[in-house]
């Protein structure tokens, strides 16, 4: 490794973040800003949801939203850079083994993803009103959930951004990530699916369960939510799965 | 102090189409073998045991038609495509044991500009200079310079999105050549490039092998071959056809010059009379009525040549003559032109 390098790989994805800042901030905030407004007003304004519903809520979209922002910060320009431009080409001729390219993208997306988190926290406890109950006596678990969950957006990121090309990123939103999110226990606690024990356990699979729900043992632990040690050790088993995966293929792509 | 290249038999076999970029535009035939199960199964040789010696501090060419293997061969001496078997190495090093050391003494053109198009012309420079831990006032100051060098130091700070063929082209030479590597690679560097920009690539290119440093050059352009390389290795199929210098490879086509007819019919006699001619060195029949001369004169012939096929009722429908040059060289060990 050759920490120079990789310091101004950094450096290079900063700076192109930066600059693409405001855009990138309106892409973070929108869909879950529509979200809380729609099912954490609306719904819960008119009485068809209880109040108790929005802090059920809030945790499950910081969860979407750090997931989305890893793994488009991620996964999006590997597949513009591994197209027909190669333009990736003059980071793997860098003085470093390729394998740190990738992890050098996996870094910067998970700072990506605790920064939509940092953002989206704030600004949907504003928009959701009065009413939110969020406990922060668990420090502990707050960091490690959101480590691990930053750590899974990017991750998840490497590997589809080196498996899928550039015509199929639409699929990948409504094959792969729509259904990661809806079964993601993301807008409901995994507790409300006892009615359907067939999906309750088959959704154990999808590994944003383990990042809303973490969130939620995190930020309100008062309500219903998987074991911590179920949560730690899922999502640090996935973590480093998609991690071992991800560089897998990017080894894959990068040598003809 | 100047760094040798070496392969050693390398081979490589694709079993999935390359992407474009790096393997070149121009791919060999693919050929089908089948698989235990029947299923076609997509094969390329692109390279078939190519070894080559560019001594240090050498300018040497890689020269051959389209899908000849020279990109697949600057790819595995870049650390970009795994052979399949075959060893290579840059100076001591082996390019695929030791890569980063390998990374660290190489500069590399690709044939189609790569570059990182979500930063500015001086950005691409400066990161490109900081990947190489260049310290940062040294790399404003050489992007600077390469910038203006390369006339480019107007659009400097603009995304190179939009730049034209050229001159993306021409700040992917600056960017191979920010981190100073003792060799450099250019594959088709001139490709698209308009006959200015081409004369001041290769002042470029003259420039920095006097400067002692080893590059390889990969083209399709005999003249390029010709007015800049010290030694030309002829590739085709992924095998080396013939290896010198420019002088030495176009003296060894006998005669030199080539005179290509196009006759109906062609008699065996036709061959034999034209052989028998002054200066002749060799008539080879190429299509059905078509045959190449190799001889030591060009236009003087062409009266002989005239009363023979007259003797022999052939008629002559065409009749090309070119000179002394790396093209006809081409055109005697493969029967094909470069250009085919």
């Amino acid at each position: 490794m050759n920490g120079k390098t990789f310091l101004a790989l950094l450096a290079r994805d900063a700076h192109v973040a930066r600059r693409n800042f405001l855009p990138l901030l309106l892409q973070t905030l929108l869909q879950p800003m529509l979200l809380v407004f729609v099912l954490g007003r609306v719904l819960t304004g008119s009485g068809m949801m209880p109040a108790a519903y929005k802090s059920m809520l809030l945790p499950g979209i910081i969860a979407l939203s750090m997931l989305l922002a890893g793994i488009q910060a991620v996964a999006m320009p590997l597949i513009a850079e591994f197209q027909f431009t190669r333009e990736i080409e003059d980071r793997l001729l860098a003085p470093i083994e390729i394998e740190w390219v990738a992890v050098e993208k996996v870094l910067s997306g998970m700072i990506q993803a605790l920064l939509a988190g940092l953002v989206v926290l704030p600004a949907a406890w504003l928009l959701l009103g009065k009413g939110v109950a969020l406990q922060f006596d668990h420090p502990f678990t707050f960091l490690g959930v959101t480590l691990l969950v930053a750590l899974l957006s990017s991750a998840v990121g490497l590997t589809l951004g080196c498996s899928i090309g550039q015509t199929q990123i639409g699929l990948m939103f409504s094959l792969v990530l729509a259904p990661m999110i809806f079964f993601g226990c993301t807008y409901y606690p995994w507790s409300a699916l006892a009615s359907f024990p067939i999906l309750k356990r088959a959704v154990l699979a999808n590994p944003v369960v383990y990042a809303s729900e973490g969130l939620r043992a995190a930020l309100v632990p008062r309500l219903p939510h998987l074991p911590e040690v179920a949560i730690f050790a899922a999502l640090a088993a996935f973590d480093l799965f998609f991690l071992l995966f991800g560089l897998h293929r990017f080894r894959r792509k990068s040598v003809t | 102090m100047a760094i040798g290249v070496r392969t050693e038999e390398l081979r490589k076999i694709y079993t999935a189409p390359p992407p474009a970029a790096s393997a070149g535009r121009g791919m060999a035939v693919p050929f089908r073998s089948r698989r235990r199960d029947g299923a076609p199964k997509f094969e390329v040789l692109a390279l078939d045991g190519l070894s080559l010696d560019v001594r240090p501090g050498e300018l040497f060419g890689l020269l051959g038609p389209n899908g000849a293997g020279k990109s697949t061969t600057v790819g595995v001496l870049t650390t970009r495509i795994r052979p399949t078997a075959g060893r290579a190495w840059i100076g001591e090093h082996d390019v695929w044991r030791t890569g980063v050391a390998v990374k660290r003494l190489i500069g590399v053109v690709p044939q189609r500009p790569n570059l990182d198009f979500s930063l500015t012309a001086r950005e691409i420079l400066l990161f490109h200079g900081a990947y190489f831990g260049i310290p940062a006032s040294v790399r404003t100051a050489r992007a600077g310079e390469l910038l203006e060098r390369f006339q480019l130091a107007d659009r400097a700070d603009q995304l190179p999105l939009g730049f034209s063929g050229g001159m993306q082209q021409r700040l992917s030479i600056a960017r191979a050549m920010m981190h100073d590597p003792h060799v450099l690679f250019l594959d088709e560097p001139s490709a698209g490039l308009d006959p200015q920009t081409r004369l001041l690539l290769w002042e470029i290119v003259r420039e920095y092998h006097r400067r002692g440093r080893t590059i390889l050059l990969t083209t399709h352009n005999m003249e390029e071959a010709d007015a800049l390389c010290e030694r030309v290795a002829i590739v085709d199929h992924g095998k080396l056809i013939a290896l010198g210098s420019p002088g030495d490879l176009k003296r060894s086509v006998p005669g030199g010059f080539v005179i290509r007819l196009q006759v109906q019919p062609r008699p065996p006699a036709l061959l034999r009379q034209l052989e028998r001619l002054t200066g002749v060195t060799e008539a080879r029949p190429v299509g059905e009525n078509i045959l190449d001369l190799y001889a030591d004169r060009g236009g003087a012939l062409i009266p002989e040549v005239i009363n023979i096929a007259l003797l022999e009722r052939v008629a002559i429908h065409d009749v090309h003559i070119s000179e002394p040059s790396l093209e006809n060289l081409f055109l005697h060990h493969t029967g094909r032109s470069l250009r085919d």
